[in-house]
């Protein structure tokens, strides 16, 4: 009943504070990129991952809207939500949609429109992944929520402060390589010290920003991307899906992403590969103790290690397992819906041997790891050159 | 907010009451239906213990609009006696005191204020014992 199911397009609308574009605009800009990119002249079905287009533009019954302004109405379109795993989990739609042959070539975009509002309204829309009646109702913010845990793996791990800082250091030099990227500024250890405090011990540069942007994929069965892809098709060869408690405080430990560990176990399985089997990973660095505590739950170093393994370089392109070649959400930025799907971009990229002077030296399996508020859900998808 | 959900919320914001898992015994803040540890569906309604320590917190800086004028304010997460964790702010407490591990205890007070006219919202933050 199930089939193989490989990427054969992928496209970036431009990303940043895109004042003059309409959320449309900038779907529809990464969408026809994908098509252009696969060289498909008709798609069967559209996936977008959102989070919350109706408290950002005040715009709801997105996919029909979005099938509309691509002109490929009247197929199927489905909006997915998962909060900030809104973009894995329309990845996750797409591939089952293709693998149990119910279309030939879907469309899966990503797309989050921020700057239509306030910073204040801008905020007020983020927490909604939060739990509104326990967590927000006490003042708490998501660079608060983040911040607890990183106070947390400080005393239980020894984590410094700077090793945090290393992290975004290391996401901003490899943004700098990145044409995409919305803040691609390299900055130094003592920029982020020195930055003004959001929520203690977070600083400014240590938050991903708000930002305008879409993405999007065009997937297909294997077979069929054999005849018809003329770049090598990337197959999708595990798939990993769970939640934990949205609220912070219901965790038995307030330092491990159980939805991440869970999701990783399931997709590592599908693969049939280990964690060190890994060329490079895509994660979720939406503060940089997430990405630490990402690595940890994905295996790719022990439990408290994140660290320091990340202050020696190890998830630094040319390291033992480069992290967020593209810049991760720190220096590439993160419209919300459109991070999961963004991810696998870079990964189809560097597996394509495309990605420049960020390319990741013979880069065969990829993984990306995409998660909703503090945790509460992630997607990992694990990809591969197809032979 | 709107005056039918402050009003149903006022039994746990107010008064701490909480579900206890007649089954297993799991107590669960707020009350749930089922209790995703043994499948009970039949709870006893409890108080939680007032006692309790801070697990970690952080201060806040840049707050939501309804916070701005409280900041800086210091928002952790406590465990109290009986187990039960929850999130919360921690007032009356200098700042060079703060350290996990803290012996806090749960008092009533005034959490924010809607603009407006907008009604005022209680519930519960931590003190150092």
């Amino acid at each position: 009943m199930s089939r193989d199911v490989a990427i054969i397009g992928i496209g970036m609308s431009k990303w940043g504070e895109l004042w003059d574009r309409s959320l449309r605009d900038i779907f529809v800009e990464a969408a026809l990129a994908a098509i252009d990119d696969a060289g498909v002249d008709k798609i069967d079905s559209l996936y977008i991952g959102n989070m919350t287009a109706g408290l950002f533009t005040g715009q709801e019954h997105l996919a029909a809207l979005l099938a509309d302004y691509l002109g490929v109405a009247p197929i199927p379109a489905t909006r997915v939500e998962s909060a900030c795993a809104s973009g894995g989990l329309a990845v996750k739609m797409g591939y089952l949609e293709v693998a149990l042959g119910m279309s030939e070539v879907v469309l899966v975009g990503g797309v989050e429109k921020m700057t239509d509002v306030g910073t204040d309204q801008a905020t007020y829309a983020l927490a909604t992944a939060a739990d509104q009646d326990y967590e927000v109702y006490h003042g708490i913010t998501f660079p608060g929520l983040y911040a607890m845990m990183a106070r947390l793996h400080m005393e239980k791990y020894g984590t410094t402060r700077e090793q945090l800082a290393q992290v975004a250091v290391k996401n901003h030099y490899h943004g700098s390589m990145n044409p995409v990227a919305q803040y691609p500024q390299r900055i130094t250890v003592e920029q982020v010290l020195n930055s003004v405090m959001i929520a203690d011990p977070l600083r400014i540069l240590d938050c991903s920003p708000i930002t305008d942007g879409a993405a999007a994929l065009i997937l297909c069965p294997l077979e069929l991307a054999k005849k018809i892809s003329r770049k090598p098709p990337v197959k999708i060869i595990g798939i990993g899906h769970a939640t934990d408690s949205i609220a912070l405080h219901s965790r038995d430990d307030l330092t491990t992403l159980k939805a991440t560990e869970r999701a990783a176990q399931q997709a590592y399985r599908m693969a049939g590969i280990k964690p060190s089997d890994l060329d490079l990973a895509e994660v979720h660095d939406c503060f940089t103790i997430a990405e630490i505590c990402v690595i940890e739950a994905l295996g790719l170093v022990e439990k408290g290690q994140g660290g320091p393994a990340t202050a020696a370089g190890m998830t630094t392109l040319g390291g033992k397992i480069p992290v967020n070649t593209s810049g991760g959400l720190k220096s590439k930025g993160h419209p919300v819906g459109a991070t999961g799907v963004a991810q696998v971009v870079e990964i189809v990229t560097q597996l394509r041997g495309e990605a420049g002077p960020r390319q990741v030296a013979n880069a065969r399996l990829g993984l990306t790891q995409n998660m909703g508020g503090s945790g509460g859900s992630t997607l990992i998808h694990i990809m591969e050159v197809a032979s | 907010m709107s005056v039918s959900k402050y009003w149903r919320e006022i039994p746990h914001r107010y008064r701490l009451e909480a579900g206890k898992c007649k089954q297993c015994g799991k107590i669960y803040f707020p009350g749930r239906l089922i209790c995703p540890e043994c499948g009970g569906r039949e709870f006893d309604t409890i108080q939680l213990k007032r006692e309790g320590k801070l697990l970690t917190y952080t201060i806040i800086h840049v707050g939501p609009s309804r916070f701005a004028d409280q900041v800086p304010y210091v928002v952790g997460i406590v465990e109290l006696q009986d187990g039960v964790r929850l999130l919360c702010q921690v007032a009356d407490c200098d700042l060079d005191r703060l350290q996990i591990g803290l012996p806090v205890k749960i008092e009533f007070r005034r959490i924010s204020e809607e603009g407006e006219a907008g009604i005022i919202h209680y519930g519960y933050k931590c003190v150092p014992v």
